[in-house]
Formats: C-alpha cells, sequence, structure tokens
C-alpha cells in the first residue's frame, strides 16, 4: 500500500492544484512533503525488514499481458528515496520566482515526478516503459511553457523526438523478450532474457542501451541535453538532471543487467562510448563560462562514470552505482540551485564575468565550496565514495579504461575549482549588485551539504538498507 | 435491426423537423437518437439477432460494438461542430446528410452478405460526396467533392467487380457460403484471388492505405473542416471494420499465402505518408497524411492476428484525437495568418486538448494512442514481422516529429491575443474528450471483460 501511495499523492496534489489554483504553492508543499515522509517511512520499513507494505499488484492485465505491480526493493528504495526527498527543494525553487500560471507549473512537476516514481516503483516491465514515456510530457509543457530561451521550441523538439525514438528500440527489445516470457512481471522477463543466446542477447542488449544512452546521456548521443538543461526553467532542469536520467542508469541497473547477462557481458563497444563520453564531456566543460553549461557537461562525465560502472559489472558496481545515483542527484540539485541564484540575481550566469562574492558572502562562499569539492569527489563527501567503487568496478574489468575514466576527478577538479575560484575569489566587482542570501535559501544548502557530507562519512545509512532489501527480496 | 431502423428514421426525421419549422430542436434530437442507440446496443449485448432469419445482416457483439464506437464519436462529433452549423444555411440538410453516412457504416458494421457490404459502402461514401463540395461558393471545397466523387466512384466499381468475381467463383454472396467453401477444402481458384485482390483495392482506397491515398490530402483539405474530420474518423473506421470482417473472416485463406505483400502495402503506406507529412506547412494537409499513416497501422491489424476489439479500440481513440484536432483547426480557422499560432494565449483548454490529441496519434504513453499502437505492433511480433515492426517504430518517431511541430507552434508567444471564447458545453466536450484520452489507457486493461 505504501508504494500506491508513493505513486499516487503528487498525482492527486498535481490534480487537486489543477481543480484549486489559489491554494496551489500550499498544496504542492503538503503533496511533497507527505511524499518525502512516505518514502522515508518505506525505507524504514525495508531496514526493520517489514516488506509487507511493500509490494502491490493490481492484477494481471490480460490484454496487455502486463501487471499493474509495484513494489520497493534493494535497487528501487534509494531511488524511491532520492524522487521523494528531491521534490521539496524542486517545489521551493519553483515557487521562489514569480511566474505566470503558478499552479500549472507546480502541478506538472507533481506529475513529473510521479510518472518517475512509478518508473522507479514498477515492478513490470511494461509498466516501467509507459513511466519512463509518459515523464516526457509534463517536462516538455514546463519547457515550452515557462522557457525564457528564444530557440525553446527547437530545443524542447529535439530533446522529446530524441528520447522518443530512442526507446522505441526499448519497446522493440521488451517485446522481443516478451515472445519468451508468461508476462511482462521484471522477474519473468529475466527469467526468459537470460535464456536467450547470446547472439539475441547482444542485440537486446544494444535496443536497452540506445534508449538508455540518449536519457542518460552518453557520446555520441548527448547532444539533446545541454542545451536543454540551459533552456529549461530550473525547477525543470533540477528534474532532469537529478531525477530523469537515473531512470535509464535504473533501468540498466535493474532490468537489462539481469535480464541479458550475456548481452551485457559483450558489450565493450558500449564501455568506450563511456569512457569517450566521460572525456569528451570533461574537455568541453573545460571550456565553458556558462555555468549552467558547465554543470550541464560535468553531470555528462558523471552519469558516464555510472554507467560505465554498471557495465564493467565489477562487485562494487551495485552499491557504487546507487551511491553516486543518489549523490549525483542531490549534488546536481545544488550546483543548479546555486547557479539559479547567481542568475536570478544578476541576470547571467557566466562565472568569468563575476568575482571575489566571497568577500562579501562568506557563508555563500563556504556551501557552494562544500558542494563543489562534493561534485569532485574529493573524500569525506559523497561524491567520493561513489566514485571510488565505480571506479573499482571499471578496474576489476578493464584497467585502462579505468585509468582514463578516472581522468575526469583530475579535470573535474580543474573545471570546477576554477568556476568557484572566478565567482568567489579575485578581486571584488564593486558595481555587482549581489543580494545576501535569503534564509531559505541557506536552509536549502545547508540541509544539501549536510547530505553529501553524511553519505561521504558514513555510506553505511544507505547501503544498510541497501543490503537488508537485498536478503528480504533480492534485487 | 433497430439500430439500423433508428438511423435511418433519424434521417428522415432530421428532414421531417425542417419541413415542420423546428430546426433548433434538430441537435437534441439527434443526440438523444444517438443515446437511444448506445441503449439498444447495451440492452442487445451477447445476443445474435439476424434479422428476418437470414443472415444479410448480423448483430452480434462485434458488430454491435463497432456501431456502438461509431455512435459514441459521431455524439461528440454534433456536439462540437454544433457551433459550425449554427450559421449554415443548409444545415438540417448536411445533418440528415451526416446521418444517412452513419447508416452505411452501420451497415459495414454488421453485414453478413456481400450484397449488404457494397449497399453499405455507397451509402456510406454516397452523402460524403455531397458533404465534401457543400461549401458552394468555395473552390477548394468543389474541387474536393468532385475529386473524391470520381476517384470514390472508380474504388466503388472495382470493389463490385471483385464481390462479382468472388460470387462467380463461389456461387453465393453469404459470407457463411464463402467461408465454408474455402473451409471445406475447395481450391481458390485464380478467379476468386483476382475477385478478392480487386475488393481489397476498393477498401485500399476507402482507407487511403498506399499506393491508392493521392486523393487524400487534396480531399481532406479542401472539404469543410467539419466533413474532413467525420470522413478521417468516421468514413473511415466504418471502412476499416469492414475490411477487417472481410479478411479475418472468409477471406482468411487470402490473408495467410499473401501477408507479407500486405505487410509491404501497410510499411509503404507508413513510410509515404510520415514522409510526405513532414514537408506539410498546412495543418490539415499534414492531418490528411497522418491519417494515411493510421491507415498502414490499421491494414497491418489483419495480417497480425489482431482481435477486432483491438482494432475497434485503435479507431476509437483515434477518431477521438481526430475530432479534437479537426475541432481546434476549425474553431482557429477564422483567424488570419497562422491560425494555430499563440493559440494557449487565447484558449488554454484548446490549446492543450490540441497538445493532447496530437501526442496520443503520435503514440505517446501515457495517452491511448500509444496502447493502441503497442497492440498493433505485440500482435505483429508475434506473428513474426519484424521488419515491417521496425518500420512502424522508425516512422512513429518521424511521427512524432512533426506531430509535435504542429503543437509547439500552439505554445509561440503572440503580442495582443483575442480570446476566443466557447460556449461551456464544448468547452467541458473539449475536456472530456481530453481526459477520455487518457482513461482509455487504463480503461485497456479492462477490455478483455467484453
Amino acid at each position: 500500500m505504501l508504494t500506491l501511495a508513493l505513486l499516487c499523492i503528487p498525482a492527486f496534489f498535481g490534480l487537486m492544484m489543477f481543480l484549486s489554483s489559489d491554494l496551489s504553492k500550499k498544496l504542492a508543499w503538503v503533496g511533497s512533503l507527505l511524499n518525502a515522509a512516505v518514502a522515508i517511512g518505506a525505507a524504514v520499513a525495508v531496514s526493520y525488514g517489514k516488506t509487507e507494505m511493500l509490494e502491490f499488484d493490481g492484477g494481471n492485465i490480460a490484454p496487455l499481458g502486463a501487471h499493474f505491480a509495484l513494489s520497493i526493493n534493494a535497487t528501487s528504495i534509494l531511488m524511491v528515496l532520492l524522487n521523494a526527498c528531491l521534490l521539496p527543494f524542486i517545489v521551493h525553487v519553483a515557487s521562489k520566482h514569480e511566474m505566470r500560471n503558478e499552479s500549472a507549473f507546480l502541478s506538472l512537476i507533481l506529475f513529473m515526478s510521479s510518472a518517475m516514481m512509478g518508473a522507479f516503483l514498477a515492478n513490470d516491465s511494461f509498466l516501467f516503459y509507459i513511466c519512463y514515456e509518459a515523464a516526457l510530457v509534463p517536462i516538455y509543457f514546463i519547457i515550452l511553457q515557462w522557457s525564457t530561451a528564444e530557440n525553446k521550441s527547437k530545443i524542447v523538439l529535439k530533446f522529446f523526438v530524441y528520447t522518443l525514438f530512442a526507446s522505441l528500440f526499448m519497446l522493440f527489445s521488451l517485446l522481443y523478450v516478451r515472445q519468451f516470457a508468461d508476462s511482462f512481471l521484471i522477474s519473468d522477463m529475466i527469467a526468459a532474457g537470460s535464456k536467450l543466446s547470446q547472439h539475441e542477447q547482444v542485440w537486446v542488449f544494444a535496443g536497452f542501451f540506445i534508449a538508455f544512452a540518449v536519457k542518460i546521456p552518453i557520446f555520441p548521443f548527448h547532444t539533446w541535453q545541454p542545451n536543454t538543461y540551459k533552456a529549461a526553467p530550473t525547477a525543470g532542469t533540477m528534474l532532469l538532471a537529478a531525477v530523469m536520467l537515473k531512470m535509464a542508469t535504473y533501468g540498466l541497473l535493474r532490468i537489462t543487467m539481469p535480464m541479458v547477462p550475456a548481452g551485457a557481458a559483450n558489450a565493450d563497444w558500449a564501455m568506450w562510448l563511456c569512457v569517450i563520453s566521460i572525456i569528451y564531456a570533461s574537455f568541453v566543460a573545460l571550456n565553458q563560462t556558462s555555468f549552467k553549461l558547465l554543470i550541464a557537461y560535468s553531470s555528462i562525465a558523471h552519469v558516464g562514470m555510472i554507467a560505465l560502472g554498471i557495465l564493467a559489472n565489477g562487485n562494487t558496481a551495485y552499491e557504487g552505482a546507487l551511491i553516486e545515483m543518489v549523490s549525483h542527484g542531490a549534488i546536481a540539485v545544488g550546483l543548479f540551485f546555486i547557479a539559479d541564484m547567481i542568475e536570478s540575481r544578476v541576470g547571467h550566469d557566466h562565472f568569468n564575468k563575476l568575482g571575489g562574492l566571497r568577500e562579501k558572502h562568506p557563508a555563500f562562499a563556504f556551501l557552494f565550496f562544500v558542494i563543489v569539492m562534493a561534485s569532485v569527489a574529493l573524500p569525506v563527501t559523497s561524491g567520493f565514495v561513489g566514485e571510488f567503487l565505480l571506479l573499482q568496478s571499471v578496474g576489476s574489468h578493464n584497467i585502462v579504461m579505468a585509468l582514463l575514466a578516472g581522468l575526469t576527478v583530475v579535470f573535474g577538479a580543474v573545471y570546477m575549482l576554477r568556476a568557484f575560484q572566478s565567482t568567489m575569489l579575485g578581486k571584488h566587482n564593486a558595481e555587482l549588485a549581489f543580494a545576501e542570501m535569503t534564509a531559505s535559501e541557506k536552509m536549502v544548502l545547508t540541509i544539501l551539504v549536510l547530505i553529501t557530507i553524511a553519505i561521504g562519512v558514513y555510506p553505511g545509512i544507505l547501503l544498510d538498507v541497501v543490503h537488508k532489501g537485498l536478503q528480504l527480496t533480492g534485487i | 435491426m433497430k439500430e439500423l431502423l433508428l438511423t435511418a428514421l433519424l434521417g428522415i426525421g432530421v428532414l421531417v423537423l425542417d419541413i415542420l419549422n423546428l430546426k433548433k430542436y434538430v441537435l437534441p434530437f439527434i443526440l438523444l437518437a444517438l443515446a437511444t442507440l448506445v441503449g439498444f446496443i447495451a440492452a442487445d449485448w451477447n445476443t445474435v439477432e439476424t434479422p428476418f432469419n437470414h443472415t444479410m445482416l448480423v448483430y452480434e457483439n462485434g458488430a454491435n460494438l463497432a456501431l456502438g464506437v461509431f455512435a459514441v464519436v459521431l455524439f461528440f462529433w454534433f456536439i462540437l461542430s454544433s457551433s459550425y452549423f449554427k450559421q449554415h444555411e443548409g444545415k438540417t440538410d448536411l445533418y440528415a446528410l451526416v446521418v444517412f453516412s452513419f447508416c452505411g457504416a452501420g451497415l459495414l458494421a454488421s453485414f453478413g452478405n456481400m450484397a449488404m457490404l457494397f449497399l453499405g459502402v455507397e451509402i456510406l461514401s454516397i452523402p460524403v460526396y455531397v458533404l465534401a463540395a457543400s461549401k458552394k461558393h468555395d473552390l477548394a471545397s468543389n474541387e474536393s467533392g468532385f475529386k473524391y466523387f470520381i476517384l470514390g466512384s472508380v474504388a466503388s466499381a472495382i470493389l463490385l467487380f471483385g464481390i462479382t468475381l468472388v460470387y462467380g467463383a463461389t456461387g453465393s454472396f453469404d459470407l457463411a457460403v464463402i467461408s465454408n467453401f474455402i473451409q471445406d477444402g475447395k481450391d481458390a481458384s485464380i478467379i476468386m484471388n483476382v475477385g478478392i485482390t480487386m475488393i481489397l483495392v476498393g477498401f485500399l482506397f476507402k482507407i487511403s492505405a498506399a499506393p491508392f491515398h493521392i486523393w487524400t490530402p487534396d480531399v481532406y483539405q479542401g472539404a469543410p473542416t467539419w466533413i474532413t474530420a467525420f470522413m478521417s474518423t468516421i468514413v473511415k473506421a466504418a471502412a476499416m471494420v469492414a475490411l477487417f470482417k472481410l479478411f479475418t473472416g472468409p477471406f482468411q485463406f487470402y490473408v495467410e499465402a499473401n501477408g507479407y505483400t500486405i505487410g509491404v502495402i501497410a510499411a509503404v503506406t507508413l513510410i509515404a505518408s510520415n514522409t510526405a507529412a513532414l514537408w506539410q506547412t498546412d495543418v490539415k494537409r499534414m492531418l490528411a497524411y497522418s491519417s494515411i499513416s493510421h491507415a498502414g497501422f490499421l491494414l497491418s491489424t489483419i495480417i497480425g492476428n489482431a482481435s477486432l476489439l483491438s482494432l475497434l479500440f485503435y479507431l476509437l481513440t483515434y477518431s477521438i484525437a481526430g475530432i479534437i484536432a479537426f475541432g481546434v483547426i476549425k474553431e482557429t480557422q477564422t483567424l488570419e495568418g497562422n491560425p494555430l499560432k499563440g493559440l494557449y494565449r487565447r484558449n488554454g483548454v484548446l490549446a492543450f486538448a490540441f497538445t493532447a490529441a496530437l501526442l496520443s496519434m503520435a503514440g505517446i504513453p501515457p495517452f491511448s494512442g500509444f496502447i493502441a499502437k503497442y497492440f498493433v505492433i505485440a500482435q505483429l511480433i508475434e506473428a513474426k514481422y519484424f521488419a515491417l515492426v521496425v518500420v512502424m517504430i522508425i516512422t512513429s518517431a518521424i511521427g512524432a516529429f512533426y506531430y509535435l511541430r504542429a503543437s509547439l507552434n500552439v505554445y509561440q508567444h503572440i503580442e495582443n491575443a483575442g480570446r476566443i471564447v466557447l460556449t461551456p458545453l464544448i468547452k467541458w466536450t473539449y475536456i472530456l474528450l481530453t481526459a477520455l484520452l487518457v482513461l482509455l489507457t487504463v480503461a485497456a486493461g479492462y477490455m478483455h471483460n467484453l
């Protein structure tokens, strides 16, 4: 029942907001906080071994051969937590700015969160596919209606058609495996998929990989991402970067790897694409002066690392990927939050035109610094734990790949620190009117900083839940 | 039988109301009759009726359901188009023609005999020839009606020729007799095969599948928009249901022997329509090509062993999206320049409904167009038509591109947009239909209970 609640709460509040637009802000807050509370409750339930509440099967939908089946298990619990707990932050950012037709904006955010929650909760691959695609519709409207970019129609068209087209390959793979499976339930599909011949598995894997590679995104399928991140309103970018792309890495981890193990084992071409993606994105990031684009490219590098680690399938890949997905989500929200703070104050996000903010705003500088450190994977932050485990997994597969991918940490330090320096250090620009941080901004950043440090110091808080879930339910 | 009588009498009743000078009651009268029709269908559920103990018409669940789908679509069509016909001088004539055409659709849902099939096709088509040309002073409308008439007549003639050849081979018009003829192990002669091919060609024209689709864009663009909506939904759906009944029933052996040819026709339809739609600047023309591409999907149902239920589901979702899209185009047609541009500033409901309709046609979850396409694709995969599925997937992506491009236009910013005001009835009908596009996805899960 908890799972059904997690799926329905955001959708229900989203619908309510359509009907009573005066209360929309309050409803968005109540809905997102309630959802976060339920998700934390679910995590506690997993760690205490109470799983009765976490399964839901709405029965067999015969004409589709699918089940409306939801479950929380070892793999999904962290993603559910991530999605539910970041939602209040996103609602905060969304309601911070004055904007036209706010209730529709907030309700679309809640709808999107609900669709993504569906993808994480789905115990049925067909349901996963539907939710995976359905999440595109709200973000399409969000970008179209509230983006201030000039060429937003072009950007959103490319983004939408590109990801949609790629997902169709996943649909094809799913349907192919479905012929041999009893139902679309992920467990049935895994049983059927792993019996396929190696040749078939390679093709099925390729179908999945193309779909996920566009969403993650991995070079050369990434071209939609930087512009979309820059054009979307900040709340939309957060949804995209922090949660939406995790649907792809989650799908890789939960469905593809177990379903076609022989296909995944012969996927060195995909891994090399990830490596290229990591190095390429790092190089491009070095040349960015727009903070949002910098974060977008650094994001490509980080998620490329996640995909690489998962594909390498070393014994630390599973934990590493989960931790890094959560960590990347929190850091991405933090970085985009900072970008939004800068942009709303000075009207642009080109950090080379800023400077010396630390003199006047030491607290901001400190919080910014910690998040930057987490992003470059400094020990004691969450970024370190994830990247370390992932690199270890890659290293056990192919040491050359690990060395090349490891360069991302070096490059990351260069471009992130450069951005930090030119914003915060140096001579203070007297003409620059930079307003003091508001209390709520301080609070948001502090919470995000605490989360990243907590995970970095003691990743066990997350891993214990995962391990407990593994004992109880399996992957 | 009472369903057929009701619709036929309804058409005459509409004309009588005009004579009695009761024009303002025409619309409620029609809506009431259509609601009664749906009631009749519900009452007749799970019964098989063969009027006059003869198999000219057979009312079983499949036929009733198809008729119900047509009636529901027509019901909403009448509500949404009411504002257009309000000013039209020949309103009742046009209403009567639409109802007569619907009568033909009813025959095509329930025929059990080739004679009834031909009658159905003609009753369905002839009023539409007139309707297409009903904007008397508009050259494009005249051209549309004329083109449709000439080409439609040729197609009907080919169909009729095919029917006679099949009669020559089997000695009967009766579908049951023709089925038994094949099942008894008698060889399908060359005459029979040629006859069936000609019937197929006739229907390919009616559902506008390649290579007989060239007329569609001109006719759809020229005809009055609400008539285009009627043609691309109910007329097409009725022809498709008849095609499906024939080729999954008595002519199934033909499909089994020529599955790949039909698959190629479907693939060519999909490729030709989607690539052509990419270059259209007129939305109506774009929707005409989209309608052709849906014919490709519909045609593939007969080679994929699909059930009638999944075909009707496809037709229902496509028709709902179709009347929304054409309706929105009609609402904005009086505006200058590019009428859809910035529609969201003029009327949010229309803008949202239009986008939802196009997304559903593109087959994007959670809209029901996705499930409809999924049914078709899943059955094709089971029947091992992988190449056709790949074509479908690629053309769907092309489709998504031009559907989205059209809907993006709606969200462009324009200065001092005049509002479009809708009456509450029409506004809520648009909202209801948009909601249906999502709700049908859920309903798909319960279809097997029927």
